[in-house]
């Protein structure tokens, strides 16, 4: 508590304006914009695989079950730094004891859970239900255990068995889309209907987090599919890069315009909040909005992928461009939550003043409990990855001592 | 033959995931019932014996702050300068139109002379306002609140409690206010209650029994007649942010367009 | 149906029923009694302790302070407002002891110039105002308003005071220049206080034989400065400046 008060004595420093004397804690820290971040991922990702299953996109296959993977490992981390930010986490059954029904936080606990256990836990399962049978078959003492387990023993590998996987497939997929679009848009209806806070409070602010959890899903299977692909020794699909590439550079305009369209409105309607919002986006928000959202994150990307698109680059400088377009990208739509988390609490209710927050090194609210929890999901990853591999490369039981270490770096 | 017992086992499938979904759903709403629409809130007050609010004479406010201090003895609330379930603010109005506004250390210890004072620039008014939660009618942050930690009394109070509440600080986002905060002590969202333990003793909050100037009134709005019926006949009554409809229920009388 | 499905579904209805039966085991058997919430946490609100006990509480024991009170310009205050939360002390019976407050600040806390406030509550400017003093030498807190009659000269005789106090005449009364009457505080200008007339008044300590302390300067008077008389070129409220 001592370390909270000296936070706070510094941070009132550099409050300009006045601010009501509450505000000067700023509530939500570097852990809620990892969440939506993260949850962005999940979202993303999973209308990517999806992409494959439901609207028939060949070419992108190679990416499915590394989609699905990639969905999974972030989305157990997902309500990790929820929980952390708590301030009784042990308290937290309690959103599902008695989950107050106005409120969009409660459903939070049913969205999720249905997304893990009915979309992702189950499309995981039954595409994978036949390989698991195999590897189980191949396999010996614990690991055959374990994925007899996995597979909850079921032993039925007929052909009517497959093709109802296979169905199975598909129809968890169409209910998967809304689910993912649920899941997300949701967590940006949690910011969208605060109607205290004029900067969170938009129709839009739902759909802009939906678009821009896709674009960001996309870019990270695709760095995620470059570099496994590269570590395993493979070469790399270019009609799949390509084709990637092709479904970032769209939704990458479809979230720029949504979100100008959203910047624009408020310009334009000029409400009792616009003269502190605007203070507050050339002064404390300058570089993370519009230096580093819309410059780096959106713009130059977009520029680059346009400019592949437009002319013949050979194939390795366009894996170049791709990749490091991929990573601007994760930059931009990091940044694009910092600037509406934290961006929402830098300006008071009074719309008379402006304040500062202030990111601790250590501490459960720190910088590297963040760094931590955008590490973890790429652990999860590799491990899942091992259990589960994604490619129809020999079974588990021979990539032993094939397979390298994932190191988990790419996280923007 | 084959493909018809496939689509038949498919609508199966998805029946059986139709059902399995709202059983559990049904389930776990059962013991609330939908007894009360999602969207609308619900009006306490009507059965309950009392019903509260408070009224507040803006021109009477001398800024001593003796409210802020009253409140913080008789709530336990941290001593230091970020958390105030109550605090007095003072506005400056120039004559270029520039308002200013301060509130140091929430009004706590009084207000020092204005600066202006000693610089000369040309002042048209200048004034003090307490503020604290509104007990909203229609209060955003029980809204939001995930849990039921934070509810409205029967005597229409917005109460938190501390024993239920997960700290999420939603309704610290909700609150268009800036009248609650996470009290440091206990991690949970904390926030005026009107003194609810004063009042089920017949005292009076403590802001309005130690308000020197009787800035502050407060009154059981069931009763016939009350110092607030009193404000509201004789005084321009305002509220803050009415636009948001949140529905206060703390009154100001004579209060300038200025405030937020 | 599927074999695969039998088996998922077992899992799904396990977890869902333990999910059901868990949750209703552990809801507060209170919630939901009056609304989303745990009635529960009323009673636990209402029980938290009183700090401030109320006028009533204080007027039981201190009625001769409450009737003076009564009748003054603070009637409306509530007791607590300068001595503190008294529960403590009522509880007591006195025994834990409240502030008696009679600092110049507690008073200014309300009563300083500040423009904020609204026109018409006494208030003053603490540089002009009897600087240093406390107020309740004048003023009484139980009973205010302006002081009948002042405690003694500088009340009023604001700027002599304060000249005099940083003077070589500091240690001198003001009665020892001036004779006054007693009726000189409630009516000053009917019966006016004395002033000294002829040279002969200095020359009491500043005349060349005069009885003193040999720090006192002394000169003869009949000759020292002419025709003029000693406050023509001397003030005596600050002898040794202009």
């Amino acid at each position: 508590m001592e370390q909270l008060i000296h936070q706070l004595y510094s941070a009132l420093q550099n409050v300009t304006g006045f601010i009501y004397p509450n505000e000067i804690e700023l509530q939500w820290s570097i852990l809620i914009v990892i969440y939506p971040y993260i949850t962005g991922l999940v979202a993303g990702a999973f209308i990517l695989a999806s992409l494959v299953k439901v609207f028939n996109v060949k070419e992108v296959s190679p990416t499915y079950r590394l989609s699905l993977l990639t969905a999974l490992a972030f989305l157990i981390v997902a309500p990790l730094p929820l929980l952390a930010h708590l301030g009784h986490m042990e308290r937290s059954y309690e959103i599902f004891l008695t989950p107050h029904l106005k409120s969009a936080m409660a459903v939070f606990g049913f969205v999720y859970l249905w997304y893990l256990m009915v979309v992702l836990l189950l499309e995981i399962w039954f595409d994978y239900r036949k390989d698991m049978i195999e590897w189980g078959n191949q396999s010996r003492g614990l690991k055959k255990l374990f994925y007899r387990f996995l597979v909850l023993f079921s032993k039925d590998t007929s052909s009517e068995a497959l093709a109802f996987d296979k169905k199975a497939v598909r129809v968890i997929t169409i209910i998967g889309i809304p689910s993912a679009f649920l899941l997300h848009g949701y967590v940006g209806f949690i910011f969208g209907s605060v109607k205290a806070n004029p900067w969170w409070s938009s129709v839009l602010m739902p759909v802009v987090f939906l678009f821009s959890a896709i674009v960001s899903g996309i870019a990270l299977v695709l760095l995620l599919y470059m570099i496994a692909t590269m570590l395993r020794g493979e070469k790399l699909d270019m009609r799949c890069l390509d084709r990637l590439a092709d479904f970032l550079f769209y939704s990458i305009i479809v979230d720029f315009s949504l979100e100008m369209l959203d910047f624009i409105h408020r310009l334009y309607q000029s409400e009792e909040s616009i003269k502190i919002i605007s203070q507050m986006v050339s002064s404390r928000l300058f570089v993370s909005l519009i230096v580093i959202q819309i410059l780096i994150g959106t713009l130059v990307p977009l520029g680059t992928l346009f400019f592949i698109k437009i002319t013949s680059l050979n194939e390795e400088l366009r894996r170049l461009l791709y990749f490091l377009s991929a990573i601007l990208v994760q930059i931009g739509i990091f940044s694009t939550r910092w600037n509406v988390v934290i961006g929402g609490q830098l300006f008071s209710k009074s719309f008379r003043g402006l304040t500062v927050y202030k990111m601790e090194l250590l501490g459960v609210e720190g910088l590297l409990v963040g760094i931590a929890f955008l590490v973890l999901p790429f652990i999860i990853l590799y491990v899942l990855m091992r259990i589960l591999p994604p490619w129809s490369s020999p079974g588990p039981g021979a990539d032993e001592n094939s397979s390298k270490q994932l190191q988990p770096q790419t996280q923007p | 033959m084959k493909k018809e017992k496939n689509t038949i086992k498919r609508r199966e499938f998805l029946r059986k995931l139709a059902e399995g979904a709202s059983a559990a759903g049904l389930l776990w709403l059962l013991p609330e019932g939908i007894a009360y629409g999602v969207f609308v809130s619900e009006h306490a007050g009507e059965n309950a014996e009392h019903y509260y609010g408070m009224g507040i004479y803006v021109d009477r406010c001398i800024g001593c702050g003796k409210c802020v201090n009253a409140c913080k003895n008789e709530n336990n609330v941290p001593r230091e300068p970020f958390f105030f379930r109550t605090w007095v603010e003072r506005y400056v109005i120039f004559e270029d139109g520039e308002v200013k506004v301060d509130s140091p250390a929430g009004g706590a210890e009084g207000f020092p002379p204005l600066d202006s004072e000693k610089t000369n620039k040309p002042v048209i008014k200048s004034f003090f306002v307490p503020k604290l939660c509104n007990h909203c009618d229609n209060p955003p942050c029980v809204q939001v609140c995930p849990v039921g930690a934070t509810f409205k009394s029967p005597e229409g109070v917005v109460l938190v409690d501390a024993d239920y509440c997960i700290g999420c600080r939603y309704c610290i986002q909700a609150c268009p206010y800036g009248a609650r905060y996470l009290n440091p002590q206990t991690k949970t969202a904390d926030k005026c209650t009107f003194c609810y333990h004063r009042l089920a003793r017949g005292f009076l909050p403590a802001c309005v029994e130690i308000c020197p100037t009787r800035a502050r009134v407060f009154a059981d709005l069931k009763k016939r007649s009350n110092p607030l019926q009193r404000l509201m006949r004789l005084a321009e009554v305002h509220t803050l942010k009415p636009d948001l409809n949140t529905e206060p229920k703390v009154y100001y009388a004579n209060l300038d367009g200025e405030v937020r | 149906m599927p074999d695969q499905v039998k088996r998922l579904s077992v899992i799904f209805i396990l977890v869902i029923s333990a999910l059901v039966i868990v949750r209703y085991l552990l809801i507060p058997p209170t919630f939901g009694k009056l609304g989303h919430y745990r009635a529960r946490a009323l009673e636990d609100a209402k029980a938290l302790p009183v700090k401030y006990a109320g006028r009533e509480a204080c007027l039981e024991c201190h009625d001769d302070v409450g009737d003076a009170l009564g009748k003054s310009y603070h009637r409306g205050l509530s007791c607590e407002v300068c001595h503190g939360p008294g529960a403590k002390h009522v509880k007591s019976e006195g025994d834990v002891e409240l502030v008696v407050p009679g600092k110049r600040k507690d008073c200014l806390r309300c009563h300083q110039f500040l423009s904020s406030r609204p026109t018409g509550f006494p208030q003053v400017d603490p540089l002009q105002h009897n600087p240093v003093k406390p107020c309740i030498t004048c003023h009484d807190p139980h009973e205010p308003g302006p002081p009948r009659a002042p405690a003694d000269c500088s009340g009023c005789h604001t700027t002599i005071a304060k000249i005099k106090g940083v003077s070589r005449h500091v240690s001198l009364k003001c009665e020892t220049c001036h004779t006054t009457k007693a009726q000189h505080k409630l009516d000053p200008r009917k019966f006016r206080a004395s002033i000294p007339a002829e040279r002969e008044f200095c020359g009491k300590c500043h005349a060349k034989k005069a009885k003193g302390s040999s720090d006192i300067p002394q000169v003869d008077i009949r000759l020292h400065g002419g025709r003029y008389l000693c406050w023509e070129c001397h003030n005596p409220h600050n002898p040794q400046g202009e």
